[in-house]
């Protein structure tokens, strides 16, 4: 019997040497993913038992059933139901914003001849690579200047460029039309505007909206420059409100994790159903290193 | 990646019959032959149209984007009160930055972090990457959809999270250490522990992103040379000397220079990893990052002018980092031709 089967399972005649896997690349990956995820179980275990989680050893591994009550707290001390709408109106503010007017400008970068084009192309591609944080004291004046510290648009209208989206979209609207397609449609009477919306941009619409998703990701977590800008509770973001629950000191850290761990999960709940497309997003990227 | 080549010219298809249909009922406003004037219109509107279709960008561009880093080399030379008086000093912030031990410590700690993070991230990542690239791996995309976990949970929140993991009494990580035999490390107050520390936060978000980065790049690499190479008794460790890093060497010079200007914006986690530190991450700054001390100085102690020249100094730092950056990638192009 053992030595049938055995030898059943061996008669095809694969190339079984050939690039098997091994096992341990699979425990190798396993704990590659253990690693990925467990400080955010970790954030989800803290934030529905209570503080005293925090501060036993051995640690205590399973959730409980406190997150609610926890929640509660965390919102009765800021304003945390207003931190995740204004997240939420900000970042997606600066995912739409971005994607058209870089679709706009990417697509005449890519198909129009204009003077000036290069030039202005070479000065986005030089800035590419200098973080915006330097700049953080004139953005400040600016935006002193301009009566906008304390308020939402002062991160959504800067927020909306993006030295890399312009690049992105160009490169996406050059590759799906050709020069042939554009004078096809210009003999046939259409204008440029025509062919802008009801040609390229539908073509080029998946990757406008990875460059979207990708601009209301990094909005939702971005922390230096709504820290600056924002003084008022009800403004924050909720990675300011974060902050705001880990300085009160009379509280501890368990509220400071519920804090987090809600102001984590819609990304969560988004990553679920459009992290297929940011794996590709990233992916597509590298072909421009 | 091979596959991205069939849909764009699958869709390139279906735009010429867009066009067709689209474009007689697209433009009813010119029926027959246009006048001259019209005409004239029309190609003045035409000629005019690509400026229309930059200038939303372009417009905040120039204010919030390419204005601001400028300005910053004008507000360096004044000692600019945002309260108060602003008088010019010319050079004066400088020559107080370079003489300054708080500012080479900030870029010491900097440097420090980035090696830290930088060196076992991406070698972590290559490993997982010639892993993932395994042509018959199962659940291929939920091991790289799980990779990008971190990359999409939020600086701040994961900072507080790995804070508790190392802290001193009840971290999960000294009750490792402790069951070892080890005593218990106070990550916060130390050099070495707060460096490590911040760089383990760094290093968990990156990884993911530069495996995939990684294996994009190998994805391109034909199959048949992994092939041929078990075929000639190549062992796994083999392929990934000879066929991997040969092949990755671009894309690896490309992510050492991305995570290089990454880690100098490093600001949330040493302001939230340690938060009696208040802004220098400690009373002995030993995990200040230099856009932390840019931020204490310019809205911790409202000096805008000095707080402007240390973005100078990450200015300079960043054009030496793309100088170095173009110098390699030209010279691996070369050695390729």
């Amino acid at each position: 019997m053992n030595s049938a089967s055995s030898t059943a399972t061996r008669a095809p005649h694969r190339p079984r040497s050939v690039n098997r896997i091994h096992p341990a690349v699979y425990a190798a990956l396993g704990g590659m993913v253990f690693l990925s995820v467990f400080p955010l179980y970790w954030m989800f275990v803290v934030a529905t038992t209570d503080s005293a989680t925090a501060y036993s050893l051995p640690p205590h591994v399973l959730p409980g059933g406190n997150f609610f009550h926890l929640a509660g707290l965390v919102f009765e001390i800021v304003p945390f139901v207003q931190a995740l709408l204004n997240s939420l109106f900000v970042a997606t503010s600066i995912g739409v914003g971005q994607a058209l007017l870089c679709a706009l400008a990417g697509f005449a970068f890519a198909k129009l001849s204009f003077r000036g084009r290069n030039t202005l192309f070479l000065i986005v591609v030089l800035t590419m690579t200098v973080p915006a944080q330097l700049s953080v004291v004139p953005q400040y004046l600016i935006m002193s200047r301009l009566n906008w510290v304390d308020t939402l648009q002062a991160l959504i209208v800067p927020g909306l460029v993006s030295a890399f989206g312009i690049f992105w979209m160009r490169q996406h609207i050059g590759n799906v039309i050709n020069d042939e397609l554009m004078n096809a449609a210009r003999v046939d009477g259409a204008t440029t505007w025509q062919i802008f919306w009801r040609i390229a941009f539908p073509l080029v619409r998946p990757a406008a909206m990875i460059l979207g998703l990708f601009g209301f990701v990094n909005a939702w977590n971005d922390f230096l420059w709504p820290f600056i800008v924002l003084k008022s509770p009800e403004r924050y973001t909720v990675q300011i409100a974060i902050k705001a629950l880990q300085n009160n000191r009379d509280i501890d850290l368990g509220l400071a994790m519920s804090g987090s761990f809600l102001a984590t999960l819609p990304l969560l709940v988004l990553f679920v159903f459009v992290g297929r497309r940011l794996v590709q997003g990233i992916m597509e990227g590298a072909f421009k290193g | 990646m091979a596959a991205g080549a069939q849909p764009a010219a699958h869709t390139s298809e279906k735009v010429t019959a867009v066009t067709t249909t689209l474009i007689p009922a697209g433009a009813p406003k010119a029926p027959g032959r246009p006048t001259r004037s019209r005409r004239i219109q029309q190609g003045v509107r035409e000629r005019l149209a690509p400026y229309a279709y930059i200038a939303p960008f372009f417009l905040l561009f120039f204010i919030f984007g390419l204005f601001p880093l400028l300005f910053t080399f004008y507000v360096a030379l004044f000692d600019w009160d945002p309260i108060g008086e602003r008088s010019y000093v010319g050079l004066e912030n400088f020559t107080e930055l370079v003489n300054d031990p708080r500012f080479w410590g900030a870029l010491r700690n900097t440097f420090s972090i980035w090696v830290l993070s930088t060196v076992p991230q991406l070698l972590l990542a290559l490993g997982m990457a010639h892993v993932l690239n395994h042509v018959r791996l199962r659940a291929a995309t939920l091991f790289r959809m799980s990779m990008l976990v971190p990359y999409v949970t939020s600086v701040a929140a994961t900072t507080i999270v790995f804070a508790q993991l190392f802290d001193r009494d009840y971290g999960m990580l000294n009750w490792f250490l402790g069951m070892l035999g080890f005593e218990h490390v106070d990550f916060t107050a130390s050099v070495w522990g707060s460096h490590i520390m911040v760089a383990v936060m760094v290093a968990w978000r990156w990884t993911g992103y530069n495996t995939l980065l990684y294996l994009a790049s190998l994805q391109a690499v034909p199959r048949d040379l992994y092939e041929a190479a078990a075929v000639d008794g190549a062992n796994g460790w083999k392929q990934f000397r000879h066929i991997t890093i040969p092949a990755l060497r671009p894309i690896i010079v490309f992510t050492v220079i991305t995570s290089t200007i990454g880690g100098l914006q490093i600001f949330t986690e040493p302001l939230l990893a340690n938060p009696v530190g208040g802004l220098t991450c400690g009373a002995a700054r030993q995990c200040q990052t230099l856009t932390l001390f840019l931020y204490e100085q310019a809205f911790g102690r409202f000096h805008f002018g000095y707080g402007a020249a240390v973005g100078v100094a990450l200015f300079v730092i960043v054009v030496i980092i793309s100088a170095l950056n173009y110098l390699l990638v030209t010279r691996i192009r070369s050695e390729r031709a």
